[in-house]
């Protein structure tokens, strides 16, 4: 069958099982265009490429399934740049097609023409030129075969004009061997004899601490984590990348380490005299300062990806696996620590002496921050999905939001890309429409990004948007406050500019406003009574509140700050 | 598991570096992505060769000289086993691999040094391999270690110019 090279592309996209694309055209792209008319596959018309990338995450961190988004050449492809750098931070799997100009233009700086591998080379997977039309199945299949194992991450795909227009004959690998990637081996056989040094490591140990990061929720080990983690009683903390992979209700789980992790998490962690990290990367943030970090802890690391052992911290046993099957083989093995009973003793002090706190809020506001997330939650569906952007609406929704299952948590980690929220909500939206889904942005945020509620709009995808509108860079303005001697400087952004509300009916949305703790009750109630339209409420919340706990950059995490009230001081 | 970095006693290599035989698969873009990565990673690349690995046009060879100080072995070797065309990393140790690298040098043929630099070239095992009516140009295919012997003692004399291609390396046999 003769095919052209735009019907191999998208019908090699149908062979993957793609079922949503996020995109938007342009010349160089434009062959593709037209096929698409004829596809089965659902096409979100962005308004700005880097909503399509950043929608192509949501739906991946929310299903497990690899986002695909679709965009031209030059601006089109250097626009999506950003969602490409905060995948491959985040090992979230995306599948990325950019148009390129002909392949007779290449290199003679034509119109809308840049190189876009070159660009991306640092920051996807990998990524290919393809080069004739023929070439196309076996780049699509060999693209989502990288994108989906091993360790996740972006891959895009270039190609060229003249490619899309000339014919082929219709071909797609029937396996792996096809895919022409002779030094790529994402899986390797679980090393027995480091199984059994860990199960040794374990059975010694008295202060363990399971430190759960985001390559749990990538090898979906979250039942295997619970099996483990209930059959031996450790406690558990789960990193930014990995809240939902472990319940937040369950009673041996201490919350999130880190910068502004619980205090009880971030404690243990110091405290501990063994770290099982499974598919975490001993991220700054989590550490504080390197070699005050759980200074007295062995480390066994689980990790598919072999570059991160010893990368930050020395690994006492290093394990290349996914975390589902090292979970497995620790049972097996019957890895079990010795008596927790003192363990718990000192947790459960410090869980009662430091819980999470946070000022009463009073009647007429402004609104606590943290109060807001709670009264949200406390009315959300159960399953509800929650996207963030970046700050300290982020920390808030990951502190005081619980989390019970995976892929109920959609956010920008290793990047901390300002604007992520609304269009990752979108997207995880669009691949999970029975669950509801809210953003909790800041304004600084939604500012970025809110054009792509017009896409949701125009193409059904009714989210829910919390705006949490201090007026402020909130996070920068709490570091200038705290460490810049109040120096305020470039962080006023004006809680009445834009118009929040008209801003969102402007798109077609439902826009609310909230003050008083009387109106935010209301408007949470009236927005979840919307189903077919996005909402928007603007919530005025307290221009000083600061997010607690704190570990300053660079700091010991001995040395973390706790919220003023549990200070004895006032404000 | 990686052999000791050698403390080498190559004045000119850094005193603890290794070399990395990498086969890569030969695809337009490869080389860049391998100094990519060690630009992004801060890892210092000291020597690079490449070419056609044995008769098969599918792969080159890669050898880069890796200064072992810049950052640890294991993880530029991770990094780089990371990139998709990179096929197979031969890590060798100095001691346990053989060493070879092609030096040129043209020299200027005056009246004043030409005994003295005819010597050095005889002394160094080096050849003659083109002749100008002024000047000639003059090969060694030997050890880093003679390499640089004859490099330093050209050093005495001006106008001399000199390429060296790096070093390819084989795992020592026995």
């Amino acid at each position: 069958m003769q095919l052209t090279g735009a019907q191999a592309l998208i019908r090699s996209l149908e062979q993957e099982g793609v079922d949503t694309i996020f995109g938007l055209p342009g010349g160089a792209i434009l062959p593709v265009y037209d096929p698409l008319l004829d596809s089965s596959i659902r096409h979100i018309l962005v308004r700005h490429e880097q909503g399509a990338g950043h929608m192509a995450e949501g739906y991946a961190l929310a299903t497990g399934r690899p986002g695909v988004a679709m965009v031209t050449s030059g601006p089109g492809a250097t626009n999506i740049v950003t969602p490409i750098g905060n995948a491959h931070m985040d090992s979230t799997p995306l599948v990325v097609i950019t148009g390129q100009v002909a392949t007779a233009s290449i290199g003679t700086d034509a119109f809308q023409e840049c190189d876009i591998t070159g660009i991306t080379m640092g920051i996807t997977k990998h990524n290919f030129l393809v080069q004739s039309a023929q070439e196309i199945p076996r780049a699509v299949a060999a693209a989502f075969h990288l994108a989906t194992t091993g360790r996740p991450g972006p891959v895009l795909i270039d190609v060229p004009k003249d490619v899309t227009q000339s014919m082929m004959d219709w071909w797609y690998p029937a396996s792996i061997e096809e895919y022409d990637l002779p030094g790529y081996r994402p899986e390797i056989p679980l090393d027995q004899e480091a199984v059994e040094r860990a199960v040794a490591l374990i059975a010694e140990s008295e202060r363990p601490v399971l430190y759960v990061g985001g390559g749990t929720l990538k090898s979906r080990a979250s039942q295997e984590l619970l099996a483990f983690a209930e059959r031996t009683g450790m406690p558990v903390v789960t990193t930014l990348m990995a809240r939902g992979a472990f319940p937040d209700s369950h009673e041996q789980h201490l919350g999130m380490p880190g910068m502004h992790g619980m205090y009880t998490a971030v404690t243990a962690i110091q405290k501990s005299d063994l770290l099982i990290s499974l598919g975490a990367r001993f991220d700054d943030r989590v550490t504080g300062k390197i070699p005050a970090f759980a200074a007295g802890a062995k480390v066994i690391h689980v990790d598919i990806d072999k570059a991160e052992f010893n990368k930050v911290r020395h690994a006492d046993v290093a394990i290349q696996s996914n975390v589902a099957a090292a979970l497995v083989a620790f049972d097996a093995a019957q890895a079990t620590p010795r008596n927790l009973d003192v363990w718990w003793k000192a947790i459960n002090d410090w869980r009662d002496q430091y819980p999470l706190v946070y000022d009463e809020p009073t009647a007429d506001g402004p609104l606590r921050p943290q109060h807001v997330i709670e009264a949200i939650a406390a009315k959300a569906a159960p399953g509800t999905i929650v996207a963030s952007g970046v700050g300290q609406h982020q920390m808030w929704a990951s502190q005081h939001w619980k989390f019970e299952e995976p892929g109920t948590w959609i956010n920008s980690g290793g990047a901390g890309t300002m604007g992520f929220g609304v269009p990752a909500a979108i997207g995880a939206k669009v691949g999970r429409p029975e669950r509801t889904v809210w953003c909790i942005d800041g304004d600084g945020c939604f500012q970025m990004t809110a054009q792509e509620l017009t896409t949701a709009r125009s193409e059904g995808i009714p989210i829910k948007v919390a705006i949490l509108n201090n007026a402020y860079l909130g996070m920068v303005r709490q570091w200038q406050e705290m460490f810049y001697e109040e120096r305020y400087s470039e962080v006023y952004l004006s809680a009445d500019l834009p118009d929040y509300v008209k801003w969102a009916e402007a798109m077609g949305c439902v826009g609310l406003r909230a003050r008083t703790l009387k109106e935010m009750h209301e408007v949470i109630d009236e927005a979840n009574t919307i189903n077919d339209v996005p909402v928007v409420i603007d919530f005025r919340t307290d221009a000083e509140e600061k997010v607690f706990p704190m570990v300053a950059a660079g700091a010991s995490n001995d040395d973390i700050i706790v919220h003023p009230l549990q200070r004895g001081e006032r404000r | 598991m990686s052999p000791e970095p050698y403390l080498g006693e190559v004045s000119r290599t850094p005193v603890r570096h290794h070399i990395l035989s990498v086969l890569v698969e030969n695809k337009a873009g490869v080389l860049a992505r391998i100094a990519g990565l060690f630009a992004r990673r801060g890892f210092n690349i000291y020597s690079l060769a490449v070419a056609p690995a044995e008769s098969h046009a599918r792969f080159s060879r890669v050898t880069i000289v890796v200064d072992a100080e810049s950052a640890p072995l294991e993880q530029i070797v991770g990094q780089l086993d990371k990139l998709v065309n990179v096929v197979a990393i031969n890590d060798l140790a100095p001691r346990d691999a053989v060493e070879r690298e092609l030096l040129l040098a043209t020299l200027p043929l005056g009246d004043e040094h030409r005994s003295a630099m005819l010597d050095t070239i005889t002394k160094a095992g080096a050849s003659i391999v083109d002749v100008g009516p002024t000047s000639v140009t003059v090969m060694l295919a030997g050890t880093p270690g003679a390499c640089d012997e004859l490099e330093r003692a050209l050093e005495d004399f001006a106008e001399v110019e000199l390429h060296r291609t790096g070093r390819v390396a084989l795992p020592r046999l026995g």
